[in-house]
């Protein structure tokens, strides 16, 4: 059956309490993704469109996690945080921001979150992993660009995503060549800056550094009028500390056997990270991590112990990219880890807590990002050792390497990864993949294959 | 009985054993109902057991299919079984082309696939026939009458189409342009065999291990291999379906 939806796509308010229940009675599942229709409006959105998309992730997410077996229980908070992704999440963002405090857009774990919180702002990832907002973006950029930043771009063009409604500015870096130059046509929608960041790991590039970083810090400052001290950064390095070190407890319990939580719920997690309050989001991984404790006690598993146990190691899947999560937990995999930046790049290290004057805290802060090992950085060897270190420490008995379409670095330096995994005879599968579903079919014949290798 | 069947894009074929013995073969069109002529093929056999693979796989084993495995592995032991020496295999159908790695024991240790487009695969050779003027079973012969090296350079379907009616229109002769085309298919394929590595034996399989200027054009650049064409190409998935359900 048409969604209702199709047939009266332009009434707003009124009709959306109607859409929300008939979808209530039409899924199976009764999930939804809760609709604020005269919050968008304010936010200068494309409501009825956006309804729609709203309607296809409640159903998506309906089909792809709630129909999961062995869920740990503690996973209805962050089933909650999806319900409430474009409502009750940007209220909270809005109420920050009304005390004129800085909402911060960001597109790369390279930019420090710890200063926007230090200055009370929210720092909140606005990378796209939706194909919805593709067209809208590919009106202007090249279709054979990186679909993560074409998505992204999307959502702001098409006005279909409150998150970027709601940012003071966007923050960009000079990482890859997609990002770099789209920042120049996205500044024409909203304010954008960037932040140099060098492509070596050298001396004077961490001197170039420091300063980017402190011109980030300014920027924030001249939002919220005030200065940040040392005491506040001091506190928010906790705060993302916490927040991390929750993701590494996270990561650690999913190297049991049975696997503890699925890779699908444990992405989501580190997709929520990224718009989530900091300090509750650790609270709430910390509990989930208490359950889970429980669980590898008990040998408990969402599934047996022969589901072969898989790492994926690439780009990043931004929300709601599902794809291969999804495919590989649909032919019996577990995915027990996630060498990513939604994943462990963003949270494996730490900033040295014991700085007190702001220069130094700047300093550690800065060895802490520069330790971050993205591709995009030439040489980036550490990276091939770091997944190695997580294969293992995983338990993962094969990498699936994921590349997103177009994205050249890290397909080039998947070159490195494969060598590496031939010659410690790591079962391999390399996907280079954008978010259209036409390859489906071949990746599942693909991933069942890689599959039956390891099962052997 | 065992019965292996592969449903694959184009073509869904059917093995039968019985006690080790191929007893039954058949190969149709997948038609516009794949599901119905499916049921038809299999509706010929009273019972056994049935291993589905291919494309379609999943279909039959909501339906009617015991298991699945995939086309890779189903090739594997297909190829195996006919050649037991066996370390590389090159599989090309109607939607894609395959390289499969082998280790010692059968078991496979490394494949590869096409990307999502038609290149190098039997559907462009088909799309390449139709529009210089020949049947597809006639293509590859008529390629070998000519000697010559044109090159075509377009990697994408659509691409390579326009490069070939531009060469026509210059007035090149078509058997050479016919050549041509079928050297981009090996090239491609040379390129995958040479990034995996490849044994001694190169078993080729899919329907356009039919083609003859393909079999020998791999044969004069693969150096150190022989090239070997089972006597039913197309059928190796669906034996090793077939096997796979004897000895499971
Ligand atoms: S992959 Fe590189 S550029 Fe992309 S978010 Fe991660 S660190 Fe930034
Ligand atoms: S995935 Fe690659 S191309 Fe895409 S934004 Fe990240 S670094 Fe750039």
């Amino acid at each position: 059956m048409l969604p209702v939806v199709a047939v009266v796509p332009v009434v707003a308010a009124v009709v959306d309490v109607n859409l929300t229940q008939e979808e209530n009675n039409m899924s199976s599942k009764n999930f939804e993704v809760k609709a604020y229709p005269e919050m968008w409006a304010e936010l200068d959105m494309d409501v009825p469109r956006f309804d729609k998309a709203r309607q296809m992730l409640g159903e998506v997410y309906g089909k792809m996690y709630l129909s999961q077996v062995n869920r740990p229980e503690k996973m209805a908070y962050f089933d909650n945080m999806v319900s409430e992704i474009f409502g009750g999440r940007i209220k909270e963002m809005l109420e920050v921001k009304k005390t004129g405090k800085p909402i911060v857009g960001t597109f790369c774990v390279y930019i420090p979150e710890e200063i926007v919180v230090a200055a009370g702002g929210v720092c909140v990832g606005l990378c796209g992993g939706s194909a919805g907002s593709i067209p809208d973006a590919e009106k202007i950029l090249p279709r054979n660009i990186c679909p993560m930043v074409k998505s992204a771009y999307g959502f702001k063009a098409g006005r279909i995503c409150p998150y970027f409604q709601t940012v003071d500015f966007v923050y960009g870096e000079t990482t890859c060549d997609a990002k770099k130059k789209t920042w120049e046509i996205l500044d024409r929608l909203v304010p954008t800056y960037v932040m140099e960041i060098p492509q070596m790991k050298k001396a004077r590039d961490r001197a170039l550094w420091i300063e980017e970083v402190k011109d980030f810090k300014a920027k924030v400052e001249e939002v919220c009028n005030k200065e940040v001290s040392s005491f506040d950064l001091a506190g928010a390095i906790k705060v993302i500390n916490n927040k991390r070190k929750a993701l590494q407890r996270l990561t650690a319990l999913r190297a049991a056997s049975p696997a503890p939580i699925s890779g699908k719920d444990a992405l989501l997690i580190e997709q929520i990270a990224f718009y989530d309050e900091p300090v509750r989001f650790a609270e709430k991984v910390n509990a989930l991590c208490d359950e889970l404790e429980e669980r590898v006690v008990a040998g408990e598993g969402v599934i047996g112990v022969e589901a072969p146990r898989i790492m994926v190691s690439g780009t990043p899947m931004a929300l709601p990219n599902w794809k291969i999560h999804n495919l590989l937990e649909t032919a019996g995999a577990v995915v027990v880890n996630e060498e990513s930046c939604i994943g462990t790049r963003y949270f494996k290290d730490l900033i040295d807590e014991q700085q007190t004057e702001m220069d130094r805290q700047l300093d550690a802060l800065t060895d802490r990002y520069m330790q971050i090992d993205c591709s995009c950085f030439t040489p980036n060897d550490e990276r091939v050792e770091q997944v190695l270190k997580e294969y293992r420490s995983s338990k993962a008995q094969g990498i699936l390497h994921y590349s997103l379409q177009f994205c050249h670095t890290y397909n080039i330096e998947e070159i490195k990864i494969r060598e590496m995994c031939e010659k410690e005879g790591i079962p391999y599968l390399s996907i280079e993949t954008d978010y259209s579903p036409e390859d489906v079919g071949q990746l599942q014949t693909r991933i069942e294959a890689f599959l039956e290798q390891i099962r052997g | 009985m065992h019965i292996g069947i592969d449903l694959g894009s184009r073509t869904i074929k059917v093995a039968a054993f019985r006690d080790g013995v191929l007893v039954d073969q058949q190969l149709v069109e997948s038609g516009f109902d794949p599901y119905g002529q499916a049921m038809a093929l299999i509706g010929k056999y009273d019972s056994g057991r049935i291993v589905a693979t291919g494309y379609g796989r999943h279909l039959a084993a909501e339906h009617f299919a015991h298991e699945v495995i995939t086309e890779i592995k189903a090739h594997a032991l297909g190829a195996r079984h006919f050649y037991p020496e066996c370390r590389t295999i090159v599989d090309i159908g109607g939607q894609d082309s395959k390289v499969i790695s082998l280790g010692e024991n059968g078991r496979v240790v490394n494949f590869q696939m096409n990307d999502k487009c038609a290149a190098g695969t039997g559907r462009f050779l088909e799309i390449m026939a139709a529009s210089l003027g020949f049947r597809l079973d006639e293509f590859g012969a008529a390629a070998l009458e000519s000697s010559a090296e044109v090159g075509i350079n377009s990697m994408c379907t659509v691409f390579a189409e326009s490069e070939v009616i531009s060469m026509k229109n210059r007035g090149l002769p078509v058997k050479d342009i016919a050549m041509g085309v079928h050297l981009s298919v090996v090239n491609r394929l040379v390129g995958m065999l040479n990034r995996m590595g490849y044994g001694e034996q190169v078993i080729f399989s899919g329907g356009v291990a039919r083609n003859p200027c393909i079999v020998r054009l791999l044969e004069d650049r693969l150096e150190k291999a022989t090239v070997l064409t089972p006597s039913e190409p197309d059928l190796v998935g669906a034996m090793g379906a077939a096997l796979y359900a004897a000895e499971n």
